[in-house]
């Protein structure tokens, strides 16, 4: 048993040593993926590992003469093993960047890190506005629920929906989309005559269903996370409230692309606002998607597209500093910056670190027998609304 | 109006659906006295397959649940055979913490095969939609539920109090020692009786997988739902959680439709009423084993 037992500590021992060995190499960059690869958002961390790895088969491993290694870690979507992990990742693995983050508690779980260890946190995934308050190291290349959610509620005013009800899942970005809508919805004279916040862990959305169609709206205003909305719209197409007349709008998160093609016809007309679809009309999209589908079989998301854009601000901001792997000359460096992404033209706002970017309005129609998000309207360069006032 | 009826309709199912997958969990914490925290597995794995043989193979769904019985049925059995048997005489800690970690190892192995994304299984188009009867909209899916369960439940009753093989079980179970003193064979008993509850398990799993949702985390996401109805309908007869399971059933989808800021604690605060005023349950024997 004695010997057992020390056996065991050697080899913890030997495995400290080797991890600790190749972290001191000067010329590699580490980057820490921390995303869900379990778990209900598990789509989301597998297409921005997805989306990684093929910018990373395109432009190539080096960087400004280093090699970039990605250490992919799941988390579940679970804060604490968020912080865990990152903790690991920035103590042991002695990484140059911390990346990822599929839910906003994850995302915050991780900023007071990325504050006491002087490294970049880029954010992928979340989408609550004050994610990139939390910590001057902190850039994102998601999207926020403010940038959406305004704009349908303007789109609504203005194109005769009068009466909403609202069905949102209950943590912050969906009360921040509900937040944003209700004050841009009402402020244009629109009236929400039903809130209903369902649970984030409750996939039978039935009960919450038969309330929104015996309230009568025009329209239904709808925020649940990106992987629910399959769900979602089978059951509204079951208790018949497409039938019944009532429209679904929204964010685009339920009309995620990973999802929408087997939604079925319920979903066709549905409006959304968001910042990225797969059929986007742009030769860089066009590229994007074919290279997406040949390497996965599957269309890309918006979550994929957030993960390719911010292993391209990585790549970026390395070559602006010449490849020096300075926490603040790094964030210094991504701050400003353009680009074209397959989404559209965007940059990262220098005062705030959060993304601008075009926001479009989209309606679900069949292209050549998929169902796709097709744009018809374009808002450009919006910036996230959501910042507390200064 | 109208609108009551249908919730209290929905309600019906939802509740049969959780008789369904529970009732297994009564027989064989209140017949035979074993803790099992697993039995969500099973639940699990019955969903599963019916989500592989129909999707996958094509089968279709009807011919397709009977086998999500029969195949948690043969793992449960397997089970018990080979390891579930050793711990019926043991501690209920011994048993909490064994089935506990089966639970954790099923997760890990449908995650690892399966992916850990929500599946659904393709329905017949017959099952699909809802139609009305006198304005009451009424979900066919459901009203499968409720009819498939109804009669599930009744069969049930029946075997229990009127049959040879229902009196057997009640007499190996008040005094294991005394019945095989009378010739029946108590460990062929307990492990059919465990392979019936598992085999319900399954089929409930594969029902619940357009309405609960099926994915690697359903044990754990359900096993309070299990053990709230054997807790408040009591563990002595079938009565008991069938009345329970129909209470919160009706209670879930009513408070998330009348009250939906509280909707998801109302089925928690029926629970703690019921059992500060029966704290053995609604059926519950007097004197706690």
């Amino acid at each position: 048993m004695l010997t057992r037992r020390r056996d065991v500590l050697l080899a913890a021992g030997a495995a400290v040593a080797l991890s600790l060995g190749p972290a001191r190499a000067e010329d590699t960059v580490k980057i820490g993926l921390i995303v869900p690869m379990t778990g209900g958002q598990a789509s989301t961390g597998k297409q921005i590992d997805n989306a990684v790895k093929l910018y990373m088969q395109q432009h190539g491993d080096t960087v400004a003469g280093k090699k970039i290694d990605v250490i992919l870690k799941d988390d579940a979507a679970i804060p604490d093993n968020t912080k865990r992990i990152a903790q690991e990742l920035i103590v042991n693995d002695k990484v140059n960047f911390i990346a990822g983050f599929g839910v906003t508690p994850a995302a915050l779980a991780a900023a007071p890190l990325a504050t006491q260890a002087k490294i970049p946190e880029v954010v992928m995934a979340a989408g609550t506005s004050i994610i990139t308050e939390k910590s001057p190291y902190i850039a994102r290349t998601s999207f926020t629920l403010a940038q959406s959610s305004t704009i349908i509620a303007d789109w609504a005013v203005k194109n005769g929906i009068k009466k909403v009800a609202t069905l949102t899942s209950d943590y912050a970005p969906g009360n921040d989309a509900l937040n944003f809508f209700r004050e841009h919805f009402t402020a244009g004279g629109g009236q929400i005559v039903e809130e209903v916040k369902v649970p984030l862990q409750n996939p039978d959305f039935a009960p919450f269903l038969q309330r929104m169609k015996d309230a009568k709206p025009d329209a239904m205003f709808v925020f649940v996370p990106a992987g629910q909305g399959g769900n979602f719209m089978k059951q509204y197409a079951e208790r018949g409230l497409d039938k019944a007349g009532i429209k679904v709008i929204g964010p685009g998160d339920v009309m995620d692309d990973d999802l929408l093609n087997d939604m079925g016809d319920a979903a066709l007309g549905t409006v959304t606002a968001h910042i990225y679809s797969a059929a986007h009309p742009s030769a860089m999209n066009k590229e994007f998607v074919a290279a997406y589908k040949k390497a996965y079989n599957n269309r890309p998301g918006f979550m994929a597209v957030g993960g390719y854009d911010g292993i391209h601000l990585i790549y970026e901001a390395l070559k602006k500093t010449g490849g020096k792997t300075d926490g603040d000359a790094l964030i210094e460096a991504m701050k400003g910056m353009k680009w074209e992404s397959p989404r559209g033209p965007i940059s990262i706002d220098p005062e705030t670190r959060d993304i601008v970017q075009n926001v479009y309005i989209r309606k679900v129609e069949k292209v050549d027998g998929e169902l796709y998000n097709v744009e018809f309207q374009t808002f450009e360069a919006v910036k996230d609304s959501g910042k507390t006032k200064k | 109006m109208t609108s009551v009826l249908t919730n209290l309709f929905d309600g019906v199912a939802y509740g049969m659906l959780l008789f369904v997958l529970a009732c297994g969990l009564a027989v064989t914490l209140g017949l035979m006295n074993f803790v099992n925290l697993a039995h969500g597995a099973f639940a699990m794995a019955g969903g599963y397959v019916c989500a592989v043989l129909v999707n996958h193979t094509g089968w279709p769904f009807f011919a397709a649940l009977p086998l999500a019985f029969v195949s948690s049925a043969v793992i449960g059995v397997a089970l018990e055979r080979t390891l579930y048997r050793h711990l019926y005489t043991r501690s209920h800690l011994d048993q909490v913490l064994f089935s506990i970690g089966l639970v954790f190892m099923s997760v890990a192995a449908v995650d690892y095969i399966m992916g850990s994304s929500r599946i659904f299984i393709k329905l017949p188009a017959a099952l699909e939609g809802q139609f009305d009867v006198f304005g009451v909209g009424i979900d066919r899916y459901r009203l499968m539920i409720v009819v498939i369960c109804g009669l599930l439940t009744a069969a049930l009753q029946l075997v229990l109090a009127r049959t040879r093989f229902g009196s057997r079980l009640r007499a190996a179970v008040d005094d294991p020692r005394a019945a095989s003193g009378l010739g029946i064979n108590v460990p062929q008993v307990f492990a059919f009786t465990f392979a019936f509850g598992c085999g319900l398990a399954g089929l409930g799993g594969a029902l619940s997988a357009e309405i609960l949702g099926l994915d690697p985390y359903f044990p754990l996401k359900f096993m309070i739902y299990f053990l709230i109805v054997v807790t408040v309908g009591g563990s002595s007869s079938i009565t008991g959680p069938f009345l329970a399971s129909l209470l919160l059933g009706i209670g879930d989808v009513a408070g998330k439709y009348y009250v939906p800021k509280m909707g998801p604690f109302v089925i928690y605060t029926i629970m703690i009423v019921i059992l500060i005023w029966r704290p053995n349950g609604l059926f519950g024997r007097t004197v706690t084993r």
